[in-house]
């Protein structure tokens, strides 16, 4: 009977929607924090003192199911120190064009060297700035820190760096933050 | 294409430019080329929380002909290659292109003879977005920075001296690996 009323009633949904709250997240502007553990780009940590966690083991090259990791190890010496023990990684290249973000890489890794950040601006327009280097990768300085390579400072071994470098010292906390 | 690029270079041809690139990057059509599961993100991204209309690309184009910009969202086999470039060049100038996702940026994960390792073999790509899939706000990023391309973009006179430098600029990127042969 009331039919004819239907084409009003759809008007009506059109005008009750101009009173909704809007859905739209104006990104360029308005940026929305992701989830806490979103899988954005790499961050290579460092100890407390500022070495380098990175042992140069390769085994998130050798985990990364698109081969996106490239590291080239190297000795420590002890004139030239970049991280506590024997290696480090003294070429560390991330290719993001191929990198899923997968997180696997992070699950290898012996030291928690290599974390993953909420960083996702990534786009560019020429492959070669695509591939991160390790200068790219490393966490900045933070308070305490001093750039390597130089002495360990948190123990005279690597035993004792590794048991002082895990506890809350005056140093304060490494580059990933949960120390 | 037109008059514009006739203009001599000078503060007419500098004036010119940016109104043009005013206009052809506030509302570019996209001819979306969804393959995979790129394009699931790509439609979340016209839906209404991201909202591709704030830059008048809500209208994605269903022919080719009347699209300024192909993302190309997901892997491309070697067998749609060839539709992808037809597609790209029934598209008129001036036209650009997004390679979204990783997969479609260098084959990704799928390292393998079924899927061309990076659209760049077949198209000429603007911008790469990596992710796996990237999240829809990768994708706006990636927008912006289209955008941006697009807006100084030169022509005419100025366009030649902008490639000369670019080529040269390119001649000169050292490669990221230093060789020092097999034994080291």
């Amino acid at each position: 009977m009331f039919d004819w009323l239907n084409p009003v009633k759809g008007f009506g949904v059109t005008f009750h929607t101009m009173f909704k709250k809007v859905d739209t997240v104006k990104y360029p502007e308005v940026k929305r924090p992701t989830m806490p553990r979103f899988h954005g780009r790499h961050q290579l940590n460092r100890w407390p003192d500022g070495l380098e966690k990175c042992i140069g083991c390769e085994l998130c090259a050798w985990a990364c199911p698109a081969d996106a990791i490239y590291v080239e190890g190297f000795d420590n010496t002890e004139d030239e120190r970049f991280s506590p023990g024997e290696r480090y990684g003294r070429v560390y290249q991330i290719n993001y064009l191929r990198c899923i973000l997968c997180g696997l890489c992070i699950e290898a890794c012996p030291t928690r060297a290599l974390t993953m950040t909420n960083e996702y601006e990534l786009a560019d327009d020429n492959r070669e700035s695509l591939i991160w280097t390790k200068e790219q990768l490393l966490a900045p300085l933070a308070e305490g820190m001093e750039a390597p390579p130089h002495a360990m400072r948190l123990g005279e071994t690597e035993q004792d760096y590794y048991r002082r470098g895990a506890t809350p010292t005056a140093t304060g906390r490494d580059s990933e933050g949960t120390r | 294409m037109g008059i514009e690029e006739q203009l001599p270079s000078g503060v007419l041809l500098t004036t010119v430019e940016k109104i043009v690139g005013y206009a052809r990057k506030s509302s570019v059509w996209p001819a979306t080329f969804g393959l995979a599961c790129c394009a699931i993100e790509l439609m979340a991204a016209g839906g209404p929380k991201y909202d591709l209309a704030q830059w008048g690309m809500e209208r994605a184009s269903a022919t080719p002909r009347q699209a300024d910009l192909m993302i190309v969202a997901g892997r491309l086999s070697q067998k749609m290659a060839p539709v992808l470039r037809q597609i790209y060049d029934q598209m008129v100038e001036p036209k650009w292109v997004i390679s979204m996702g990783v997969c479609a940026s260098s084959g990704g994960m799928f390292n393998n003879y079924a899927i061309v390792q990076g659209v760049d073999h077949v198209v000429p790509v603007d911008i790469y977005l990596p992710g796996c899939p990237p999240r829809p706000e990768m994708l706006l990023d990636s927008i912006v920075k289209l955008h941006d391309k697009i807006y100084n973009t030169k022509l005419g006179a100025h366009r030649r001296a902008q490639i000369e430098e670019i080529e040269a600029q390119r001649m000169r990127t050292l490669p990221l690996i230093d060789d020092h042969g097999a034994l080291r």
